[in-house]
């Protein structure tokens, strides 16, 4: 008898989620569902609110990436205020974000998937987890907290606490880095970066062995969308939104963020809180594109930096130019932590990190605002209106995560054709299936909140105020 | 003496509290070797909360019928219950949406207006949960034990918090170090 099995929750991913395989009557998967079940609405309640309050609430989105939203509400606050902010400024919103990157892709890589990698697929699953790896290996366990404790003592050591800082401001940062705060994190790097090497040994290992997972743990062509910096480099704060196919293409570059609704759409469907965006010149849901670690490293032309830049020949030399598997999202994250690392100790001679110039102040000189950062899993817009006085009359935000949605219910419903036949749903089959979606480090808390394409309402005011013209879209 | 079986559980929150919890960094080593984590989103994949937990670390408000199902599951299954952070102390900013008068408004902007293709509301019984009209903070549904506010409370304060139970007492939650909010 044709039956459905439910995994719930899905486990050793962040927020609330469930996945359905449905299986025939005789025992094989039809189809496969991942299913977010949570949703709190903060598009809808931030209404009225002045926008510089939109970094204390949206951080509260999510505390895996609180920075992400930090940022992109700073930078939409910019956007509001009209202002450039200054190089400092910028330069400590990145140095930020590289920390949150490293600390995130840490957490990823150790606390929740390397128990599958490192103890197995059938292991126990009383100890798969993070106690198990301080159980099986406790050097290696110690060493990964510690990377991601480096990442969020970066974020600390800038503002002040390690999750929710209210530190970014519309215009730029609150404070400057102090020079105690320079001298621990130089002093932490090169651990940092050995155990990011040793990490990657590990998983270049790993892969050797792994052929089924690479070849169906969701290997499948997609577009792939992220920041690119205008000179081809990997970019995690600035330059323009690029898309690739799968063979390469460029098929979209120099993409602005203000335009997003034109090359981004939503759907819904009755079975999940998280709507499925896609790239609308592709329509729905052949516009399927992926985000994060895999979608940057695929779509950049170098990192810039030496180590990761040897490491990314190495990757692209095993998986050609382009990966296609989202088993390889745990390799480029490693990838990543390696070029952020990098980029870090770039910084620690840049007196601009001391520098007390860090914030430009204004008025309130645009009635909209749209503001882009890459998140550790991808590209994060807000987008709001406000009225004369900064209230917020509407909010939109797009969240990395809900954009990888079509690629994960394509992984998962993968995964489960190949390994479950004449219904043996044994649990490390189920595990694999649940291990597709880890590949996505998806932040489900996030994923809900928002996104889509907002009704618009555009107004265009005189000096004086007064109506020159009035644009609605619903 | 056996180890005290520990659970962690998340309801309608951000994780900030969960994420604060392994910023216990290495201490998290000790820990290990003291308890045995028997149920959590993030350190377990066993599916079922189990019984005879000792301690609970709860953290959200309570905002949808799994929710509410959870909390009662897991009140009754264990000894030591502590509403971990801001959303499970007070419902916190999950409950910024009561103010609209119930679920329909949030649900209708993100699935009505901001949908481009098919928007409908999610629907499906027994797997989307429905949201409750109002959110609420966990101790307005179970007796709770322990309070523990911040947003999320440090890493210090948890472990200032667990020290003691580990020991078989209870911790004395007084002092801005331990109940300061926010
Ligand atoms: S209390 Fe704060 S940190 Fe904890 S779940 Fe709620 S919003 Fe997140």
């Amino acid at each position: 008898m044709a039956k459905t099995v439910v995994i719930d929750p899905v486990t050793r991913i962040e927020g609330h989620a469930k996945i359905s395989i449905f299986l025939d009557d005789a025992g094989e998967v039809n189809d496969a569902r991942f299913h977010v079940v949570e949703y709190r609405g903060f598009e809808k309640f931030c209404e009225g609110r002045p926008f510089t309050e939109m970094a204390g609430i949206t951080a509260r989105i999510c505390g895996i990436c609180p920075v992400s939203h930090l940022l992109a509400a700073a930078k939409t606050g910019d956007k509001i205020l009209a202002v450039q902010v200054p190089i400092a400024g910028e330069k400590l919103r990145r140095l930020m974000n590289l920390g949150q990157i490293v600390q995130s892709h840490a957490l990823s890589f150790f606390h929740l998937s390397s128990p599958d990698f490192l103890l197995g697929w059938d292991s126990d699953p009383a100890k798969r987890n993070v106690f198990g790896l301080i159980a099986a290996d406790p050097d290696l366990a110690r060493a990964g907290i510690r990377l991601r404790q480096f990442g969020q003592t970066v974020i600390e050591k800038l503002g002040a606490r390690k999750i929710h800082a209210a530190w970014t401001v519309p215009g730029g940062v609150r404070s400057p880095l102090s020079v105690e705060g320079r001298d621990w994190i130089r002093d932490r790097l090169p651990e940092s970066i050995a155990t990011t090497q040793t990490a990657l040994a590990i998983f270049k290992d790993i892969l050797d062995r792994f052929h089924t997972e690479i070849e169906q743990f969701g290997e499948f062509p997609s577009l792939f969308m992220s920041l690119v910096a205008a000179n081809g480099d990997w970019e995690h704060y600035g330059g323009a939104i690029r898309f690739k196919d799968s063979a390469g293409n460029i098929i979209a570059d120099g993409l602005s963020e203000d335009d997003y609704q034109d090359y981004l759409g939503e759907a819904v469907e009755s079975w999940s809180y998280l709507k499925f965006p896609y790239y609308k010149p592709l329509g729905y849901p052949d516009g399927i594109y992926r985000v994060g670690p895999l979608a940057r490293v695929n779509n950049c032309d170098r990192f810039g930096t030496p180590l990761a830049d040897a490491e990314l020949a190495e990757f692209r030399q095993r998986g050609g130019a382009i990966a296609t598997s989202s088993f390889l999202y745990h390799h480029a994250r490693l990838l990543e932590i390696l070029a952020c690392l990098e980029r870090i100790e770039r910084f620690m001679d840049d007196p601009d990190l001391l520098s007390d110039r860090v914030r430009a102040k204004a008025e309130i000189n645009s009635l909209v605002g749209v503001g882009v950062s890459e998140a550790p899993r991808g590209t994060l817009f807000h987008h709001y209106n406000v009225d004369a006085n900064g209230i917020l009359e509407k909010v939109n935000l797009i969240i990395a995560t809900g954009q990888n949605n079509l690629a994960m219910n394509k992984t998962v419903t993968q995964i489960a054709q190949h390994y479950i036949h004449n219904n043996d749903i044994s649990e490390g089959f189920l595990n694999r299936v649940e291990a597709g979606i880890r590949c996505f480090d998806p932040c489900l808390s996030c994923s809900t909140h928002a996104a889509g394409q907002m009704p618009l309402h555009v107004e265009l005011l005189r000096p004086d105020g007064s109506l020159v013209r009035e644009v609605y879209r619903d | 003496m056996s180890k005290i079986r520990f659970a962690t559980v998340w309801l309608a929150g951000c994780s900030g509290c969960h994420m604060s919890f392994l910023d216990l960094d290495e201490w998290l080593i000790d820990l290990a070797a003291q308890v045995d984590v028997v149920y959590s989103p993030v350190g377990c994949d066993l599916k079922d909360y189990p019984e005879n937990v000792d301690v609970c670390l709860v953290e959200g408000a309570i905002a949808n019928e799994e929710n509410l199902e959870l909390i009662y599951h897991v009140r009754a299954h264990t000894k030591t219950l502590i509403s971990f952070g801001d959303c499970a102390v007070t419902a916190n900013v999950p409950a910024m949406r009561n103010m609209l008068g119930g679920a329909e408004p949030v649900l209708k902007r993100a699935y009505i207006e901001l949908g481009d293709e098919t928007p409908q509301l999610p629907y499906e019984p027994g797997i989307v949960p429905e949201l409750l009209d109002q959110v609420r903070p966990v101790h307005e549904l179970v007796p709770v034990d322990i309070f523990m506010p911040g947003c999320p409370p440090s890493a210090d304060r948890i472990r200032a918090t667990l020290e003691p139970l580990l020991r078989g007492e209870m911790p004395v939650m007084e002092g801005r170090e331990m109940i300061k909010f926010g």
